[in-house]
């Protein structure tokens, strides 16, 4: 009998094209999304005489330069970010491969509308010029990040050179509690493992928690794998998944949905099969997280004091430790329930989907904003989602500033910045320094717990704020 | 790209973990062109310059010694985070061109590869007393040869290195991978026909 294989290894497998001895495979590539980022792979298409070998599975979509403002390109008044967006439209248009434009209800963040569009599936591999591509392997597919070169290298050869990295299985046991989502427990993992754990791995989430998560949560821990280090964050697809893509526009149809869901329901991990690593994140004892420092280990449970750098023994991480709370302007010991914020921005690919949003609402509804506060939903659709279910009305009467979709103040490319020296509770994903502007402070948190700030201009343990009432 | 066989230069210690792409090279020079004039100063722009454009004294880079250093020792998970392919051009804008680090983020090691700029993994230990040995005479050179895969210390220390083959065949010859793909045109093509009958949902 065969050994036991992971989901990770039979995608693998089925895609390699070619195989050297020395441990480097060429994969082929299924899906290959890009954004007004991805220039440069353009330019380097351009200038070696080459072209897309398979324009019908590859994808592109203004996010990074999006204004969240403005959805017509005139009324764009950064030029710079307007030139980016009508460069991908160009090139779209030149090498012929599908293009959701600025004012197409489908454009949104390429880790947004992949698996919502259901260009996404499970047993694919697929590539993006965006770290955060790890997001895509929430459906089951081996999906990671690349460089500008990788991303010409895909465009002209539908192909990837890639040696097969370790695998870690990350098991979620126990039940994760009232309020804590996909974004509390990728914040615990990392804070429990390191942001460097996961360099040189693939990473497969599985156990009750993983299963009890709804997709978006899925994806949101699975956009997080990067934060952790790793490329590629699995999760073996379910009924959740399938119900997910169902019907969704680029999903198979008819006959053929039937052979593919056939297929996807052999893909997860059999049982026996080998991992290099076992991480255990017991799910129950999971709060709602929050960071304090400058990198994403850097979070705690709201409960939790800030720690104190003199008790960690590691000298580089003590120093690390020390240099982020003279960046951050915290101390030791401190409750960050006690650190008021100035802005609040609900986004970004980790945080931006319907279910994200509804679970702002419930905090917002019928509350009035203590602070500037901004949301921006994942996509077009999803913004016409939320406003048929009345949910940009709960934002607005509560003082929201509610916006178009694209990565804004995630990382800042379109403008959307913080002032100098300014604190944010965001639903993004890096609190490097300087991330969302110079001299910036920025505090990764689920969309309850934004939200739970935004209305009371400090950070809030959200379960508090739900239980009154 | 610019072929890398051997090179002896200043080197620079980067005492920092998690030195992620967003410090290399911060967002807002993301819209820039690679042939943009002052593509060098962006290369740790936060942390190189004050408001007024006047170089902050204490940063390494802006140190009389290092100032032509080309090759930086680092410490665990350098250029962790974002796959923004700029940080290698602004490193090599800066004539940096290679990182000796414990661990890199997986997609920066690789854009760094794609681009003549080498990464090079060493024990931990090894960077340690390599960035102890550089503060303690600033200016020192350490050589790398990427032919014999070894890196020469200071002192004359010898540590090899492990790289990948086919990497290091790209590197020391300067090519790029995509003409060495399409050697196997042929297995892609039969490829593609196998996967359209076997996965017909994706079609």
């Amino acid at each position: 009998m065969a050994a036991p294989k992971t989901i990770f290894e039979k995608i693998w497998e089925a895609h390699e094209v070619v195989k050297r001895d020395d441990g480097q495979s060429l994969l082929y590539v299924d899906r290959h999304i890009l954004h007004d980022g991805s220039f440069h792979a353009f330019g380097m298409l351009r200038d070696s005489s080459r072209t897309v070998r398979q324009p019908d599975q590859t994808f592109g979509t203004p996010d990074h330069y999006a204004s969240t403002t403005e959805r017509t390109l005139s009324e764009m008044t950064d030029l710079e970010a307007r030139e980016k967006v009508e460069l991908l439209a160009a090139n779209a248009n030149e090498f012929g491969i599908h293009h959701f434009g600025l004012e197409d209800i489908r454009m949104g963040i390429v880790h947004v509308i992949g698996p919502e569009l259901g260009i996404t599936q499970p047993g694919i591999l697929l590539c993006c010029g965006d770290s955060h591509t790890s997001t895509h392997g929430a459906m089951g597919c081996i999906s990671f990040g690349i460089g500008a070169s990788e991303a010409s290298h895909v465009l002209a050869t539908q192909s990837i050179w890639q040696r097969k990295p370790k695998l870690m299985r990350v098991t979620v046991t126990g039940q994760l509690g009232f309020g804590v989502t996909g974004k509390d427990v990728a914040l615990a993992l990392i804070a429990q493992e390191s942001a460097a754990c996961g360099v040189g791995y693939a990473i497969e989430y599985a156990g009750p928690c993983i299963s009890q998560l709804d997709i978006e949560g899925r994806l949101t821990l699975s956009n997080m794998t990067i934060e952790a280090g790793s490329r590629i964050g699995l999760i073996a697809p379910d009924d959740k998944t399938i119900k997910f893509l169902e019907g969704s526009e680029f999903a198979p149809k008819g006959r053929k949905w039937e052979l593919a869901v056939e297929a996807w329901k052999d893909l997860p991990t059999e049982e026996g099969a080998e991992f290099d690593k076992e991480v255990i994140l017991n799910g129950s004892t999971i709060a709602p997280m929050i960071t304090w420092g400058t990198s994403p280990q850097h979070a705690i449970r709201i409960t939790e004091p800030i720690p104190d750098p003199e008790a960690e023994p590691d000298n580089e991480k003590r120093e690390a430790m020390k240099r982020a709370l003279t960046y951050t302007g915290l101390e030791p010991g401190q409750l960050m329930t006690d650190v008021s914020v100035d802005r609040v921005f609900i986004g970004s690919c980790t945080n931006s989907r319907i279910q994200d949003l509804r679970l702002a609402a419930e905090v917002v509804k019928g509350q009035k904003v203590k602070v500037w506060s901004m949301i921006s939903p994942g996509s077009g659709k999803i913004r016409q989602q939320a406003e048929a279910e009345g949910l940009d009305r709960i934002f607005t009467d509560a003082g929201f500033d509610w916006r178009h979709s694209g990565c804004s103040m995630c990382v800042g490319l379109n403008g959307d910045l913080l002032n100098k020296g300014e604190r944010s509770a965001s639903t993004s994903n890096r609190n490097f320094e300087g991330r969302q502007g110079p001299e910036t402070r920025t505090h990764l948190v689920s969309p309850a717990m934004a939200a739970a700030a935004a209305v009371t201009g400090k950070f809030t343990d959200v379960r508090t704020l739900m239980e009154r009432r | 790209m610019e072929a890398f066989t051997s090179l002896t230069a200043i080197a620079i210690p980067f005492d920092q973990v998690d030195v992620d792409t967003d410090q290399i090279i911060p967002a807002r020079f993301l819209r820039k062109h690679r042939s943009d004039p002052d593509y060098a100063s962006f290369l740790f722009n936060n942390a190189r310059y004050n408001d007024d454009g006047s170089e902050k004294e204490d940063f390494i880079l802006n140190q009389e010694k290092y100032r032509h250093g080309q090759i930086i020792i680092a410490d665990e998970n350098w250029g962790c985070g974002s796959s923004r392919e700029a940080a290698v051009y602004a490193l090599l804008a800066n004539g940096i061109r290679a990182v000796i680090a414990p661990s890199f983020g997986d997609i920066h090691y690789n854009n760094g590869m794609k681009n003549g700029m080498l990464p090079v993994r060493l024990p931990i230990i090894d960077c340690n007393t390599l960035r102890k040995q550089i503060h303690e005479v600033p200016g020192s050179r350490v050589a790398i040869n990427l032919l014999d895969q070894v890196v020469v210390g200071p002192e004359g220390t010898n540590y090899s290195f492990d790289i990948d083959p086919l990497h290091k065949h790209c590197m020391v010859n300067g090519l790029d991978d995509i003409s060495l793909t399409l050697e196997h045109e042929e297995a892609l093509g039969a490829y593609e026909k196998k996967r359209q009958i076997e996965a017909p949902w994706l079609y």
